[in-house]
C-alpha cells in the first residue's frame, strides 16, 4: 500500500496524453449527438405518420435500440459485423453503434416535443401557405426546442459518460488513454481520479451551455423562460395580496 | 379576378368525422369582393366547413373551388384526387385565415409573425417583407408593435397581428374563424374596425361570427348553417327582419331575446 500521492496526481492532471483522449470524449459526444439527432427526428416524425409502415418501422427501431445493451451493440457491430464481411474500423463502429442507440432515445424525446406544440399552431403555418417541411422548420421545431432541451441536455450529460463504453472496442477515448497510462506508470488510483475530473468538468461546462440556450429558447416566453401565464397569474396574485 | 367573378364556389359538400356526418350538402358561392357571414348554432359545422374552404380539413364528397382552381384535390376521370402536400400548401396561399384563438407562432415577433409566409413561402427579401409587415401593422393599428412578441400583447393586438400575417400573402380570399370569440368585450371592436376597413378596401371574406352588428353593417349577405346544411342564405336585412325559413326565426329567437 503506497497511499494517496499528490504529487502523481498534479503532474497527470495536465498530462497530454490525457487531454488527448478527453478531447475524443468530446468530439465523439457532439458527433454522437448530431446523428443521434438525425436519427430521432427522422424516427419520431416517422412514428407520427399518417402511414403505418413508418410508424411500425420506427417503433422497431426504438424497440430493438432500447432493449439492447449498448455494449452488446458495440461489441455486435465492431466484432461480429467482420463475420459477414462487414469491417468497419473503430470510430465507425462507434458511431454507429453510439448514434443508432442515441438516436432511440431522443427519438421520443423530441416526438414529446412536437406532441407539445398546439395544434393551432400547425394549423396557422398551414394557413399561410407553408408546405411540410418548412411548417417544420420554421414554426414547429424552434417551438418544440423549449420543450426537448431540458432532457436532451440531459441526454448529452449522459452521452459524454457513455462514450466510455467505446473503450471495449479500444477507441481511445478519456478511459481507455486512462487505463493505458495506467500499464505504463502504475498510478491506478490518481489517474483514474484524473479521468473522473475530466468527466466532471465536460458536464459540468455542458451544464452551463444548456442554461444558455434554455435561455435563449425561452426569452420570447419572458426572461424566466417559464411559460406566460404562469407569469401573469403570479403578478396578479401578488397585486391580491396588496 | 375582375369584380363579380365567383371567388369561392362550394358545391355539394359533405364531411363526416367517424360516422359522424357534420356537412350534409353545403352549397355557397362568394362573389369577389362579398363579405359573407355564416351564422348558425355550435355544432352546426359552419367552423368545419370554413376550414374546408382552405382544406385544413378534407372533404368526402362534393367540390371546392377559389377562384375558379379547385382546393386540395385535382380531376381525374375517376374522380377528384387528393394532392399531394407541397400542392395543397401552393393552393393556400391565395385563401387568408384568421383564427378564434389567433394562434400566433409564440417564438416570433409581431414583425416575425407578419414575414413568415413572405420569407419562407413566397420567398421574398427580407427587406421587402418587413417594409410590407410594417405597412400592414400600420393598418391594423399597431406600427409600434413590430417588436413585441404575442405574449406582450393584449388579446385583441393578438388578432390584429394576426390579421396582417394573414394579409401578407396578399390573399384572394380571407377567411374568419369567430375572430372576436375568444376577446374580452372591449378588445371587440378594435378587430371589428379592422374588418370593416378590409371590406371597404373590397377584400372578399367569408365570416363566421356570432357578432350581429357586423354581420347587418357589413355583410352582403348572411348565410345561417344548422345541421350542416345552408338553411337561409339572403341579405342582410331580410335575414334580421323578415326571415323565410322557421329555423332561422327559431335561431334569431335565441340569440336576440
Amino acid at each position: 500500500m503506497s497511499g494517496w500521492d499528490w504529487g502523481a496526481f498534479r503532474k497527470y492532471l495536465f498530462n497530454l496524453y490525457l487531454l488527448d483522449g478527453a478531447w475524443t470524449t468530446v468530439w465523439l459526444s457532439v458527433a454522437v449527438m448530431v446523428i443521434g439527432l438525425t436519427l430521432g427526428l427522422g424516427a419520431a416524425l416517422m412514428r407520427m405518420s399518417r402511414h403505418r409502415l413508418p410508424r411500425d418501422l420506427s417503433r422497431f427501431y426504438i424497440w430493438l435500440m432500447r432493449g439492447t445493451p449498448l455494449l452488446v451493440q458495440l461489441i455486435i457491430i465492431y466484432t461480429g459485423l467482420p463475420q459477414l464481411g462487414i469491417r468497419l474500423t473503430v470510430i465507425q463502429s462507434a458511431l454507429l453503434g453510439l448514434g443508432l442507440n442515441e438516436g432511440a432515445y431522443l427519438a421520443e424525446i423530441i416526438r414529446a416535443g412536437i406532441l407539445s406544440v398546439p395544434r393551432g399552431q400547425f394549423d396557422a403555418a398551414r394557413a399561410v401557405g407553408m408546405p411540410y417541411w418548412t411548417m417544420l422548420r420554421v414554426v414547429i421545431l424552434p417551438q418544440a426546442a423549449r420543450v426537448i432541451l431540458p432532457p436532451l441536455g440531459n441526454n448529452f450529460n449522459g452521452l459524454l459518460k457513455t462514450t466510455s463504453l467505446a473503450s471495449v472496442i479500444s477507441l481511445e477515448e478519456l478511459l481507455r488513454r486512462s487505463q493505458m497510462l495506467i500499464q505504463l506508470e502504475f498510478k491506478v488510483l490518481e489517474i483514474f481520479v484524473v479521468a473522473a475530473c475530466y468527466y466532471l468538468a465536460m458536464t459540468s461546462l455542458w451544464g452551463v451551455v444548456q442554461r444558455r440556450l434554455e435561455a435563449h429558447f425561452g426569452r420570447p416566453y419572458g426572461s424566466s423562460g417559464e411559460p406566460p401565464r404562469r407569469i401573469i397569474d403570479r403578478t396578479l396574485l401578488e397585486q391580491d395580496a396588496r | 379576378m375582375p369584380p363579380g367573378e365567383p371567388a369561392v364556389q362550394a358545391r355539394g359538400v359533405h364531411k363526416f368525422y367517424g360516422s359522424h356526418h357534420v356537412l350534409r350538402g353545403i352549397d355557397l358561392e362568394v362573389r369577389r369582393g362579398e363579405v359573407i357571414v355564416v351564422l348558425g348554432p355550435s355544432g352546426s359545422g359552419k367552423s368545419t366547413f370554413l376550414r374546408c374552404l382552405n382544406h385544413l380539413e378534407a372533404i368526402e364528397r362534393g367540390s371546392i373551388r377559389v377562384c375558379g382552381e379547385l382546393v386540395g384535390y385535382r380531376e381525374t376521370p375517376r374522380g377528384l384526387v387528393e394532392l399531394r402536400d407541397a400542392e395543397v400548401a401552393h393552393a393556400r396561399r391565395r385563401i387568408g385565415m384568421v383564427f378564434q384563438q389567433f394562434n400566433l407562432f409564440p417564438h416570433l415577433t409581431a414583425l416575425g409573425n407578419i414575414t413568415a409566409g413572405p420569407l419562407h413561402v413566397l420567398r421574398e427579401g427580407r427587406e421587402a417583407a418587413a417594409a410590407e409587415a410594417r405597412r400592414l401593422l400600420a393598418l391594423v393599428g399597431l406600427p409600434e408593435k413590430a417588436e413585441a412578441y404575442p405574449t406582450q400583447l393584449s388579446g385583441g393586438q393578438q388578432q390584429r397581428v394576426a390579421i396582417a400575417r394573414a394579409l401578407a400573402m396578399r390573399p384572394e380570399v380571407m377567411l374568419f374563424d369567430e375572430p372576436t370569440s375568444a376577446l374580452d368585450p372591449e378588445m371587440i371592436s378594435e378587430v371589428l374596425e379592422v374588418m370593416t376597413t378590409l371590406s371597404r378596401q373590397g377584400m372578399t371574406m367569408v365570416v363566421v361570427t356570432h357578432e350581429m352588428g357586423f354581420a347587418r353593417a357589413v355583410a352582403n349577405r348572411v348565410v345561417l348553417v344548422d345541421g350542416g346544411r345552408v338553411v337561409e342564405d339572403t341579405a342582410p336585412g331580410d335575414f334580421f327582419t323578415n326571415p323565410k325559413n322557421e329555423r332561422t326565426r327559431a335561431f334569431l329567437d335565441k340569440i336576440l331575446h
